[in-house]
């Protein structure tokens, strides 16, 4: 790595180079050396190095070949994060010098060329303008791990991609691999999902097929996916998989003939099977929807109606907890809930006083 | 050719801290630089099972369960969601505390898998569960004038699960370290709940045969031993019951020379990893591996 780029390229120049409009070929002659902007030919190896010398697509190749990771996957990202495969290699660094800065999910990456070569800035897309005093630095990609396992608020995350990233740290000068080592962390296995979609290889295991090998405390959702229909996962899925609850893009459907009827999200990296979540949920929305449905007789206002209709909206978007304290024009706000519970409540909670049938 | 290592444990979808010695371990594995990879897999977090291989670089992987005991999880969960198509429990024919290895193939990646038995029933977890009684004892001595009991969950589910536990108790106690050994359980018998009916001696180290600290170790075998009235009120270390001083250890999965253990199955199952074994057992405390 610390190999100087025109050791590396006089070194691999007997076998031939041709990246990104940089060509070298040996020849009877000596050597070829051609990029856009300059042709040489018959140059022995004194000449090649002159010629290679501080040589933008010289220091690409090497870049490329030699400091970026080497595996599709995190080759092919580190490439898409700075549009090599669509920037010529001037444009490129004219983009580079100034930062050239993509999303991830919550992720915003900036990739930047100094003199110790290229360098990766990662923060949360929200502390895109916030001052490097502000934030958290952190070196160590498996910092990462801690900043991924709670939101801004404390809590648990127990899934890695949903849109609740906490917010106020900065990896300001990663190198190439431990970028993407930081990546995974926080988006584990999204950049090789990515990628394998990219090349027409992504594995989806839908429902049905993930629901079938489950065994043991949930081998039982397997008794809800009966084939007559698939309305139950419609609502799994707008419950859980919504780009408001998970920023992947939900590719896996019923099964490989029957297509959900709801939106799988715009996130930019794919859901391949449904999630160890979606199945826990689904082991007890299968419990809960074995019950047959009961006629309870209640009287409510209008309002009350529609106040119930408000706090299940609240509570399923995950607003209840930013409704003012005196908001008592939202149905959901907590004095206009209490004042619900208070009225309507039986000692026992029962709702209106009817008892809930078994 | 280089060797990765992907360790498979629980994880939570509800207690942040339950992949926290998954965590520590594999950073005390990977700064031995034993392996090109080191990676954290989960079967309620993430990297999912289902997914963790093609994270991999590595051609030849060694798998390792960070679970207590063979059975459900071992047998069949893990090898499915990481897609080892060919595995049959009777490749590591094991009497439900001597698995060893099996090399497979992953379905979805190809590399070749070295499949390890559980953390939880190699020889050397019995060498961890000692250095949790001196660790917590803050003695390296500990032994004379103690008692230990191994507690583990019991057969709720799997009968393997006491055998995990009966197998480290009579382990220990062929060592002659402590005065009395005795494997205890949740929810059979003998009972964790009647502990000091079970040791004549005045002192007893109670160590849970658990990975991680959670409702079990840290709610209900404390409250169920009279620890506490409640756990929140927290314990002492130690705390007298009956007449008897009980030091609780808390998981011992979250012991550091839990690392050991990972790194002696992946060498059971042929990974070069004699020196970081060396380094791992040195900086945890539990001195040279004897004899192998």
């Amino acid at each position: 790595m610390d190999e100087d780029p025109v050791d590396a390229l006089v070194a691999t120049a007997p076998d031939g180079i041709d990246f990104d409009g940089l060509s070298v070929e040996a020849g009877e002659d000596g050597y070829a050396f051609e990029t856009p902007d300059e042709a040489a030919s018959g140059l022995d190896e004194a000449a090649l190095r002159d010629a290679a010398a501080a040589d933008p697509y010289v220091e690409n190749w090497y870049f490329w070949h030699a400091v970026a990771p080497q595996t599709d996957a995190r080759w092919a990202f580190l490439r898409w994060l700075e549009g090599a495969e669509e920037l010529a290699v001037p444009e490129r660094y004219d983009a580079l010098a100034d930062g050239l800065a993509t999303e991830w999910g919550q992720l915003q990456i900036t990739v930047s060329l100094h003199d110790a070569g290229r360098r990766y800035d990662l923060r949360h897309v929200d502390d895109s303008e916030t001052p490097a005093a502000d934030l958290a630095a952190h070196e160590d990609p498996l910092d990462a791990r801690d900043l991924a396992k709670h939101d801004d608020d404390g809590d648990y995350r127990p899934l890695k991609t949903a849109p609740s990233l906490q917010t106020g740290w900065q990896f300001p000068d990663l190198a190439a691999a431990d970028l993407v080592e930081a990546v995974h962390t926080l988006y584990p296995a999204t950049v090789q999902n990515w990628h394998r979609e990219r090349e027409g290889e992504l594995d989806v295991d839908h429902w049905h097929e993930t629901v079938s090998r489950q065994t043991g405390i949930y081998g039982v959702v397997r008794t809800w996916d009966r084939g007559e229909g698939y309305e139950h996962v419609n609502w799994v899925a707008e419950a859980c998989c919504d780009d408001s609850q998970c920023l992947k893009r939900r590719e896996w459907q019923y099964d490989e003939e029957t297509e959900l009827d709801v939106d799988g999200g715009d996130g930019t990296f794919p859901c391949r099977e449904p999630c160890s979540l979606v199945v826990a949920a689904a082991r007890q929305w299968t419990k809960l929807e074995g019950e047959q449905a009961q006629t309870y007789e209640f009287e409510l206002t209008p309002s009350e109606k529609e106040q119930v209709e408000a706090i299940i909206d609240a509570v399923a978007d995950g607003r209840a907890d930013g409704i003012r304290e005196a908001d008592v024009y939202d149905g959901a706000n907590r004095y206009r809930t209490r004042f619900l519970r208070a009225k309507l409540f039986d000692d026992e909670g029962n709702l209106a006083g009817v008892e809930t049938d078994d | 050719m280089e060797q990765a290592l992907v360790i498979a444990a629980h994880g939570s979808h509800l207690n942040a801290e339950s992949s926290t010695p998954t965590f520590s371990h594999a950073d005390t594995i990977r700064a031995t630089g034993a392996f090109s990879e080191v990676r954290e897999s989960f079967w309620k977090e993430e990297p999912h099972f289902r997914e963790a291989l093609r994270t991999v670089d590595a051609d030849e992987v060694y798998l390792v369960p960070l679970f207590i005991s063979e059975g459900y999880f071992t047998e069949q969960v893990i090898p499915r969601e990481f897609r080892l198509d060919e595995w049959d429990p009777e490749l590591w024919g094991s009497d439900g505390t001597s698995a060893d290895v099996a090399t497979l193939t992953a379905d979805d990646t190809g590399q070749t898998v070295h499949y390890c038995g559980p953390v939880g029933t190699h020889d050397s977890m019995s060498d961890v569960i000692v250095q949790r009684a001196k660790s917590v004892t803050d003695d390296p001595d500990v032994g004379e004038g103690f008692g230990l009991a191994v507690v583990g969950h019991g057969t709720e589910r799997n009968e393997n699960s006491a055998k995990a536990i009966e197998y480290h108790a009579d382990r220990i106690a062929e060592m002659d370290r402590f005065d009395e050994v005795k494997a205890l359980f949740m929810d059979e018998d003998p009972e964790v709940d009647d502990v000091t009916d079970f040791f004549e001696s005045d002192d007893v180290v109670v160590v849970p045969l658990f990975i991680a600290d959670g409702y079990h170790t840290q709610e209900d075998i404390p409250e169920d031993m009279g620890l506490c009235e409640d756990y929140r009120d927290g314990w002492g270390v130690p705390e007298t019951v009956d007449g008897h001083d009980i030091w609780y250890a808390g998981a011992v999965g979250t012991e550091p020379l839990m690392a050991d253990v990972v790194l002696e199955r992946a060498a059971d199952a042929g990974a070069d990893v004699r020196a970081a074994i060396e380094q791992v057992r040195g900086e945890s405390g539990a001195g040279s591996a004897a004899g192998d």
